[in-house]
């Protein structure tokens, strides 16, 4: 038997010892597991679940043994995966430690500060937020004002962020910030680790068009924090948080082919023709309505053309060993707005049955739609909108003129 | 399924792209197109083709061919689709060895798959009974009359039709679809020369009790459909690889003219509204990429989702050329619709290759049928 085959078997055996009932069990709207030092879990098995992964550094499988990663290669990584999904495990861990700041930290941090921080990513034991974004300063980062002054082992930081995500809920944040001139406006910029368990840091939720707050402004009044929390140089926070960015992009991207539970779809037939055809007129199985059923196709074949690319992505950068690269771009601007599409057509199909707010004869499916159909128009702004993206691969990929 | 180049199909795109850079550069299609040949291709070019082995891709090697399979053609298409390089390599190499190889008999695989290999022998697939593609033969009819049978009727848009050595015409028998070794000199045959825009070798074909031996059957009478189905996805898929190439190419020389071209004392590739149009084609390429190589790769690895995945690439790079080739036009501006710029030809081509064996309307149909909606 070869190696990776051994590790097949090993990790199916492992699996099917360890991973508890209610987690083989599909995702529930509450069932999520994000950490942190106040984190709640709406059944034991999650925790049971999160904390023997989490000791097998199996939440973060590539990540190197030494500060608590599984260390797989490519492949064996693979193999998880793919053993996960034929058990049908629940991802233990949703984290921005994970997907951003970890992997800045691997490729950024000091030997000490990747001891501290990465363990308890790992773990779930800290839970992250990304404060880059301020008021003035969205589409032009660079341009932001939050300040950090230096004083004796500790810097002092003022100033305010926004469209902070779950902050009020989180026990660290990972921020820009400027510690020089603001002018020119990339070089004076800083990457720190603030902890939010203090008074000089407040958060206040904002409330969205689809009714739910998972954001909020976060104010720093002479915030406290250790010099030791600066990652990377002084002023070279920007290459850091470029870096990390890639990261968050390719996390985005890979959600435009998660979506809605109601139409995500099995290996070759359609959650999206499914949940249409309860709405629709149906003759001998097909979509009556031409121009919808043609619609639906486009989209499905997007779908499954986005994963391929993904896929092909994938395998071509395994022997390179490079990072996300300004590719990524690609996918997430293809990623979010076909995203966007999608709900679109079921609200097209679905009719007013997809426009309810609450009561009334919606079922809760239905209601669900509505509000995800909402947040998928923040998909193509979060995390750089596809403005942002357009000029990041019309300049970096295909080096058109400034 | 594997979405990387094998080895041997990385050979031979390398191989062709210098081929096709050296000898048959877009001035090379303009010549042939220039010139008084009738055949639309220069079979000096092809027999070169055929020394490099390129006639042979898909024929066994018992055969004379090197049997290295669809991907692998796949890779040749798509680097003479950016030169635009006319060529039988479609209709003869891809369309007549498939048929021959999966129907024939040996004595019929003897006599024409060698030939093939070596050069000598052309063919064409006459199928289409009407401007759109469809899939069922309806109106050509194959009535037997003693050990022969009598074909009658008219096919379209029959691509080499006018030149082919060797016709393969499918028809309409008393149970089902048949097809046959037809002769391009057999009596009762009309060989009309249809021209198209993309100035490549097209024909129309009437049949007036066109009489068929038996050894010129080929396969079983009534029983072919099946594989007519499956020979239509191997030229779905070798179609998409020539397009996709000719996207690729199309692209390049837009993004390049973006790069040279100055008004307001500016390139013009520093125009955003142009930049991001350019950006979205870039990204349109990318999924057609991996469609067009899971389509190819397909058929090898035997996987049972090989017409919905076949689908998804023509359908794909049919909207993708089509977007890229107006696009083209567009940003280059006057010059973009004169014909001494190649642009207009890749416009031309576009159009003739969606069409061929069902354009994206077709297959995005298909494809939803296939998933069941
Ligand atoms: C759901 C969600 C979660 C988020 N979470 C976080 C978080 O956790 N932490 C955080 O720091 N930030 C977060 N953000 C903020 C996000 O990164 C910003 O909203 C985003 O970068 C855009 O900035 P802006 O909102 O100021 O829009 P603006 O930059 O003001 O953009 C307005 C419009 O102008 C366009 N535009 C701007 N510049 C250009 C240009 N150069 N060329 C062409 N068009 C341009 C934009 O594309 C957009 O259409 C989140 C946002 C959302 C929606």
């Amino acid at each position: 038997m070869t190696d990776l085959a051994l590790f097949r078997e090993e990790t199916r055996d492992w699996l099917e010892t360890n991973c508890p009932p209610e987690m083989r069990k599909p995702m529930t709207p509450h069932g999520m597991t994000w950490g942190g030092r106040n984190c709640k879990f709406s059944h034991p098995d999650q925790e049971l679940w999160l904390k023997r992964l989490g000791e097998k550094g199996w939440t973060a499988p590539t990540w190197p043994k030494e500060y608590g990663g599984g260390g797989l290669n490519y492949d064996e990584n693979k193999v998880l995966a793919e053993e996960m999904a034929n058990l049908g495990t629940r991802m233990p861990l949703a984290s921005f430690g994970l997907w951003m700041l970890g992997p800045a930290l691997l490729e950024y941090a000091s030997e000490e500060q990747k001891m501290e921080h990465i363990p308890k990513i790992i773990k779930g034991e800290i839970r992250w937020c990304q404060g880059y974004s301020e008021p003035g300063s969205g589409s032009d980062l660079a341009s932001l004002k939050t300040k950090a002054v230096e004083d004796g082992e500790n810097y002092i930081v003022n100033g305010q962020k926004v469209w902070t995500s779950y902050a009020n809920e989180c026990d660290m944040i990972f921020t820009l910030v400027r510690t020089g001139a603001q002018e020119p406006k990339h070089e004076g910029i800083s990457f720190l680790l603030i902890d939010m368990d203090q008074s000089g840091v407040e958060t206040k939720p904002i409330k969205l068009i689809s009714g739910a707050s998972p954001f909020c402004e976060t104010f720093f009044t002479d915030a406290v924090v250790p010099k030791k929390n600066l990652i990377h140089k002084l002023n070279k926070g920007w290459d850091v948080a470029k870096n990390l960015l890639q990261h968050e992009r390719k996390m985005l991207a890979s959600m435009g082919l998660g979506g809605s539970k109601a139409a995500s779809k099995g290996k070759t037939g359609s959650g999206l023709a499914t949940l249409s055809k309860k709405y629709v007129e149906v003759k001998e199985d097909k979509i009556v309505d031409e121009g919808l059923r043609q619609k639906i196709a486009k989209c499905d074949m997007n779908s499954h053309a986005f994963s391929l690319t993904l896929k092909r992505v994938s395998e071509e950068a395994k022997n390179s060993n490079n990072g996300p690269s300004a590719a990524t771009s690609i996918f997430k601007l293809y990623g979010s707005e076909h995203n966007k599409q999608k709900y679109e057509i079921m609200l097209e199909a679905m009719g007013s049955q997809a426009l309810g707010w609450e009561g009334g004869e919606f079922g809760p499916e239905e209601l669900a739609i509505t509000r995800e159909w909402l947040r998928t128009k923040a998909n193509s702004i979060e995390g750089g909108t596809s403005e942002v993206q357009l000029n990041v691969i019309s300049k970096r990929v295909l080096d058109l003129p400034q | 399924m594997s979405l990387v180049l094998s080895e041997t199909a990385a050979f031979l795109q390398d191989q062709t792209q210098r081929f096709a850079r050296e000898k048959t550069p877009t001035s090379h299609f303009r010549s042939v197109r220039d010139s008084e040949n009738p055949e639309c291709f220069d079979r000096e070019i092809w027999k070169q083709m055929a020394e490099q082995g390129l006639s042979g891709i898909l024929i066994p090697e018992e055969y004379g061919g090197s049997n290295f399979g669809l991907s692998g053609i796949g890779v040749v298409l798509q680097e003479l689709g950016r030169t635009l390089t006319p060529s039988p390599l479609f209709a003869t190499a891809v369309l007549g060895v498939s048929l021959i190889t999966k129907l024939g008999s040996d004595e019929q695989k003897k006599k024409y798959l060698p030939e093939i290999a070596n050069g000598n022998l052309t063919c064409c697939f006459a199928f289409e009974e009407g401007p759109r593609h469809n899939p069922n033969v309806s109106e050509v009819t194959a009535e037997k009359n003693g050990d022969k049978f009598l074909i009658n009727g008219k096919k379209f848009f029959v691509v080499d039709g006018s030149f082919a050595d060797v016709i393969i015409i499918a028809a309409k028998s008393s149970k089902g679809s048949s097809l046959f070794l037809v002769d391009k000199n057999s009596e009762g045959l009309e060989i009309k020369e249809a021209k198209m825009v993309d100035s490549r070798n097209s024909a129309n074909m009437i049949f007036t009790n066109v009489e068929i031996n038996s050894e010129n059957i080929l396969g079983e009478i009534d029983n072919a459909q099946d594989t007519i189905e499956e020979v239509l996805d191997i030229a779905r898929a070798a179609i998409s690889a020539e397009m996709l190439g000719g996207a690729l190419e199309a692209f390049e020389i837009t993004i390049n003219y973006l790069k040279e071209r100055e008004q307001f004392g500016v390139k013009i590739g520093s125009f955003q509204a142009l930049q991001h149009r350019a950006a979205n084609m870039f990204t349109e390429l990318e999924l057609c990429k991996s469609c067009v190589l899971e389509s190819l790769s397909c058929f090898e690895e035997k996987s049972n989702d090989v017409p919905r995945i076949v689908s998804l690439a023509k359908a794909k790079v049919g909207e993708t050329f089509h977007l890229i080739s107006n696009e083209g036009v567009q940003m280059h501006g006057g010059v973009g619709v004169t014909d001494e710029y190649d642009i207009g030809l890749y416009l031309k081509r576009a159009r003739v290759a969606e069409q061929i064996f069902g354009n994206s309307e077709f297959h995005r149909n298909r494809y939803a049928e296939l998933t069941g909606y």
